[in-house]
């Protein structure tokens, strides 16, 4: 019999995988939000074509599985000639996936904020985009933290998706190491570790920002 | 010219589907002239003041703002809906303060001030901070500057808010049912400074109050409306002590005995 390998060493061995994940989730997350804040006002324009495509956007990519969406970027993308860095189809295709549930966590948060704010903003004659940048969108903002926190964690959860497409990271250096080793246990327990640790670094990240956005919104130093 | 209405409504027609609520509806406003709008729940008092700021759309007539038609230009001759750019002209001349306050929650009271002057007319920021200061001390607020709105009481709010529309520099201002969401012992604070703005400034005030007392008292002229018309109108005396009409007489009779 093999002398088992210590939790330790595939502690280390998946944290040296780690920096893939999170280089494709940070990447993702900021496309996703760049998308989410883009298609989520769209969503809303008076101009029905705008309307038309951010909701084209936001079905096809809620409607359709995003390992797909991951595959055709991999395999079918080269047929036109383009050929992406594995990493890139990673934070191209989830970032997108990612975007189009974003866009509809900003159109509710901007569709939540009070009537009276948009009169109050006519009273005064801010200009309609004036008056979703500097009065509308900082109090939407706050509201997107919470969901954002859950799209970011779904976000960082999908990642392991891109093992299938080559991509060294917690998941696959995990299924690796298990098919060398055999001892499922002890390194898919560290690899539900990682991820966990992860997972409680964007909570605590979302939750600051929500606080440092919120400031004066009467809610900082309440139950949060 | 002093004779020009500042605000003219002619026939102006507003309805939600089928609830007409302006109908045909006409009223002209004198310049510094002080109008308190009464009437029962639902008679389209809210309505009235709402399309003259814009916020809500007229279905036919016209509206004038210091001899500017409001949601109309004017093309070779013909009335054509205002664009955006006609909105913002007419619109800036008219301020209004709202029941619910409506401040700006993620900005201090001196910001709530200062935002629309610096964003909306491109005044500079040190300008538009020290008329913010002077209007914040007009009424009362010279220590809550940097107070947020949650910080503040229901009536500091409205106050805020009466700078806020103050700072615009309208020549018309509406306040409507501005004491409604007070506490009772706030709405002295808030009388008060409209009170100061009735007889010290010289500016259009056209007011939706239950407030009969304070009505009688600042107005100049008291317009009972119902059904989305003027049932009557005249001198606060004459309408308060010898109201002409039946229906004017009825709500009177009602709002005075509670
Ligand atoms: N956006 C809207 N959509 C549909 N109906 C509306 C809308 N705004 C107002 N109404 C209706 O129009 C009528 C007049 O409303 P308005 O708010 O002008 O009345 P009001 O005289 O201000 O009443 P109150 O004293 O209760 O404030 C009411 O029946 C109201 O329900
Ligand atoms: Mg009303």
């Amino acid at each position: 019999m093999r002398e088992d390998v210590s939790l330790l060493v595939f502690a280390r061995e998946l944290l040296l995988a780690a920096p893939v994940t999170i280089e494709i989730t940070l990447g993702a997350a900021v496309l996703a939000f760049a998308m989410s804040i883009l298609f989520g006002l769209a969503r809303l324009s008076r101009i029905w074509l705008v309307r038309a495509l951010a909701r084209i956007y936001v079905e096809f990519f809620r409607g359709s599985s995003a390992l797909v969406q991951l595959f055709w970027l991999f395999y079918v993308l080269p047929h036109f000639g383009i050929l992406l860095e594995p990493i890139t189809v990673g934070i191209v295709g989830l970032g997108l996936n990612a975007g189009a549930y974003g866009a509809e966590i900003v159109r509710g948060a901007v569709i939540a904020v009070d009537r009276g704010q948009y009169e109050a903003a006519t009273a005064l004659n801010f200009s309609r985009s004036r008056t979703m940048i500097r009065i509308i969108l900082p109090q939407a903002l706050v509201a997107m933290m919470p969901p954002f926190g859950n799209l970011f964690i779904e976000l960082l959860k999908g990642t392991a998706l891109v093992s299938l497409i080559t991509i060294t990271d917690i998941t696959f250096r995990a299924a690796q190491l298990n098919v060398f080793t055999l001892q499922s246990m002890e390194i898919f327990s560290v690899a539900i570790n990682v991820y966990l640790v992860l997972a409680l670094a964007i909570i605590f990240f979302m939750r600051s920002m929500e606080r440092r956005l919120g400031r004066g919104l009467g809610r900082v130093g309440g139950v949060s | 010219m002093s004779d020009e209405p500042i605000v003219q409504f002619q026939g102006v027609t507003k309805s939600f589907g089928d609830l007409v609520v302006l109908d045909s509806f006409d009223l002209d406003v004198a310049p510094n002239e002080h109008i308190s709008v009464i009437g029962p729940s639902g008679s389209g008092k809210s309505t009235l003041l709402r399309v003259l700021m814009t916020i809500e759309r007229i279905d036919s007539g016209t509206i004038k703002v210091d001899g500017d038609y409001l949601w109309h230009m004017e093309r070779e001759g013909r009335l054509v809906p205002a664009n955006e750019a006609h909105l913002r002209k007419v619109r800036g001349k008219v301020g209004m303060v709202f029941q619910q306050f409506n401040l700006f929650p993620h900005m201090s009271a001196l910001r709530n001030v200062t935002e629309a002057p610096i964003h909306v007319l491109g005044m500079a920021k040190e300008e538009a901070t020290e008329r913010a200061v002077e209007l914040l001390n007009m009424v009362g607020l010279s220590d809550k500057m940097e107070s947020f709105p949650a910080q503040l009481s229901g009536g500091q709010q409205q106050r805020v808010a009466i700078a806020r529309a103050l700072a615009m520099r309208p020549k018309v201002m509406m306040f409507d049912e501005v004491t409604s969401a007070l506490d009772p012992e706030l709405v002295g604070e808030v009388l008060g400074v409209m009170r100061t703005l009735a007889t010290e400034h010289a500016l259009t005030m056209i007011i939706v109050t239950h407030q009969m007392g304070f009505a009688r008292e600042i107005s100049d002229r008291i317009c009972f409306i119902e059904g989305g018309r003027i049932v009557e109108q005249g001198p606060p005396d004459r309408i308060f002590s010898a109201p002409e009409s039946e229906r004017t007489r009825a709500f009177l009779k009602a709002v005075l005995e509670v």
